[in-house]
């Protein structure tokens, strides 16, 4: 059954685990505690309803966006603009910042808040220039040792003449091929809509973490409705259908942890929202730390090539 | 018999195009089956470029005899147990008997003009040559084929994108052959990308666009995003050849559009250049 097989690898990692003697510190308890949390939450298969009310909860117009979890979980936020070729980005940020201490280089897709900014960084749809902003940013972090952290939050690629025009698909394409290449630490959460190549363009990472409520998917519910019912008010059934949620993604091995939020949704509590993710970042990024840079490289490819079930 | 096309006056549609798969959509000239096949599909009175098949893509390219086919075995699972309008494991099987294919990618060891490389060539007709699992495996496992072996990879793509059935897997089949192709670029081997039409979506975002050297077959689109799509989210008026090939020539996206009976001596004279020192 490949339902339970994740779950298999799961209860065997734990099992060898807990045979250990308990001296690893922190760090080993930690993953124990990762591992239990995972499988008591893929005992729970989520309904239909229940996948549906998490679309919304990740489209959410209060949810948390990129900027509010920087506002409260960097100090010296130094914000990085343009992409050094023909333009600057507002749909995806860039820029640097110290977390518990330490800086790093944080990216990520930026939704607006009122009309006005919504308008001007395009529903959190990035074009060419902003991949490739995401890029310097990934490229300064190598040349400084600094970990990236990527924050997720994207309805898709902006589908535009003009993005078209200036290489959509090669920067998606590229910035993949970047962060296949970093000898830094990669952490990256999904805190809103994963939506398609817009979002695994900055998803190549050591860690992917997902919020409870948030959703990853290859098309949006819409899309797939429209292409495959042909009728895009069919998303619902969409959604059932192709289960964007956390859990099932957890299942697949597409992300590695589920990051808890507040009760009734992250909308409800910014400050409890960026908490918890920020201790899930950095327990992520604790785990990574001492990894040499060829180990890193190499743990990472193998992740993402290891993804796919076939016979 | 093509319609008169009325659409300027009724303000209808444009009449749809010739639905015989003979029949040039752009000059409306039909061929027979013998004739395509000796034009390697191109039409002869316009130049139109009709779909080309895997095998016969690979007949064209590949020294006589020299094609060796591996991961042959490889077939989907449905591991979302997607159920559309029709299941997917009804949608593949489908497929599968239309193509006489397992999948939308074929892979193995081949010769071309005398230069042995690693070729990954894809079908369109596999369901609109969609990249699941299956395809992302078997481009990983061509990566590796020809890292081993020393060889340079030639990947033929002609893609609607990922594979929707397949879900959030289909979508890590993108950094899945992106991590292969740096794995191969490690290795210090060349990957030659040819983007026949269409190669769009995910395949357009993933190992299409990282080749050391981009062609693609004349007025092959090649947009991220569909043109209708683009039409229906931004109300923008698409300019003509919107994605084309000839417009990503201009904009400095590829090197070259190659047509195709020119492609075997353009691949073999790359293979050449590629080529470490005896």
């Amino acid at each position: 059954m490949p339902q339970s097989e994740h779950e298999l690898r799961l209860r065997d990692r734990l099992g060898r685990l807990k045979k250990l003697p308990l001296l690893g510190g922190t760090q080993l308890s930690g993953e124990l505690e990762r591992l239990q949390r995972q499988i008591d939450r893929i005992g729970d298969e989520a309904t239909d309803e229940e996948i549906w009310r998490k679309v919304e909860l990740a489209r959410h117009d209060q949810r948390p966006y990129t900027l509010d979890y920087v506002e409260r979980l960097l100090d010296d936020w130094f914000e990085l603009h343009g992409d050094r070729a023909l333009g600057d980005d507002g749909a995806l940020i860039a820029g640097l910042g110290k977390l518990d201490g330490r800086t790093i280089v944080l990216v990520g897709q930026q939704k607006g808040r009122d009309i006005h900014e919504r308008a001007s960084r395009r529903f959190g749809m990035p074009n060419p220039e902003g991949y490739r902003k995401a890029m310097a940013a990934m490229e300064l972090a190598e040349r400084h040792g600094f970990p990236v952290v990527s924050l997720v939050d994207t309805p898709g690629a902006y589908p535009g003449v003009i993005a078209e025009q200036h290489g959509q698909g090669a920067a998606i394409a590229r910035s993949q091929a970047t962060m296949a290449r970093l000898g830094v630490p990669i952490v990256t959460c999904v805190i809103g809509e994963g939506g398609s190549g817009g979002a695994i363009a900055i998803a190549l990472a050591d860690r992917v973490l997902m919020q409870e409520n948030a959703i990853y998917s290859v098309i949006s519910p819409e899309g797939c409705a429209a292409i495959l019912w042909r009728d895009a008010g069919q998303a619902k059934k969409a959604a059932a259908a192709f289960r964007p949620d956390a859990t099932r993604s957890l299942e697949l091995g597409v992300i590695d942890d589920i990051v808890a939020e507040p009760e009734g949704g992250a909308h409800l509590d910014h400050d409890q929202a960026a908490r918890l993710l920020g201790e899930a970042l950095q327990e992520s990024l604790a785990e990574l730390d001492g990894v040499s840079a060829d180990d890193l490289r190499r743990r990472r490819r193998a992740r993402f090539r290891s993804l796919g079930v076939f016979a | 018999m093509a319609k008169i096309d009325v659409s300027v006056e009724t303000r209808d549609q444009p009449s749809p195009p010739p639905s015989h798969p003979n029949t040039c959509p752009s000059c409306h000239s039909h061929y027979r089956d013998d004739e395509l096949e000796q034009s390697l599909w191109v039409c002869s009175q316009c130049g139109h470029h009709f779909p080309m098949r895997a095998r016969a893509r690979i007949a064209s390219l590949a020294d006589p005899g020299s094609f060796a086919e591996e991961a042959l075995e490889l077939h989907s699972e449905d591991p979302l147990h997607f159920f559309d309008l029709r299941p997917y494991t009804e949608r593949l099987a489908e497929a599968e008997m239309k193509t006489g294919l397992a999948d939308a990618m074929v892979i193995g060891r081949a010769a071309i003009e005398a230069r042995q490389c690693e070729l990954a060539v894809m079908d369109f007709a596999f369901m609109g040559g969609s990249m699941g699992s299956v395809v992302g495996e078997k481009l990983s496992r061509a990566c590796d084929s020809a890292a081993e072996a020393g060889l340079p990879l030639v990947a033929v793509t002609s893609s609607g994108g990922a594979r929707m059935q397949e879900g959030i897997l289909a979508l890590m089949q993108l950094p899945k052959t992106v991590a292969a192709v740096e794995d191969l670029r490690d290795a210090g081997q060349a990957l030659l990308c040819v983007m026949a039409h269409p190669t769009t979506g995910g395949v357009l975002a993933s190992f299409a666009t990282l080749g050391d050297v981009l062609l693609a077959e004349p007025n092959a689109l090649m947009s991220f995003a569909g043109p209708r799509v683009v039409q229906e989210i931004t109300r923008e008026k698409l300019p003509d050849d919107f994605g084309r090939a000839e417009q990503n020539l201009r904009y400095g996206h590829i090197d070259a559009i190659v047509p195709r009976p020119e492609l075997r001596p353009t691949l073999g004279r790359l293979l050449r250049l590629f080529d470490a020192p005896e």
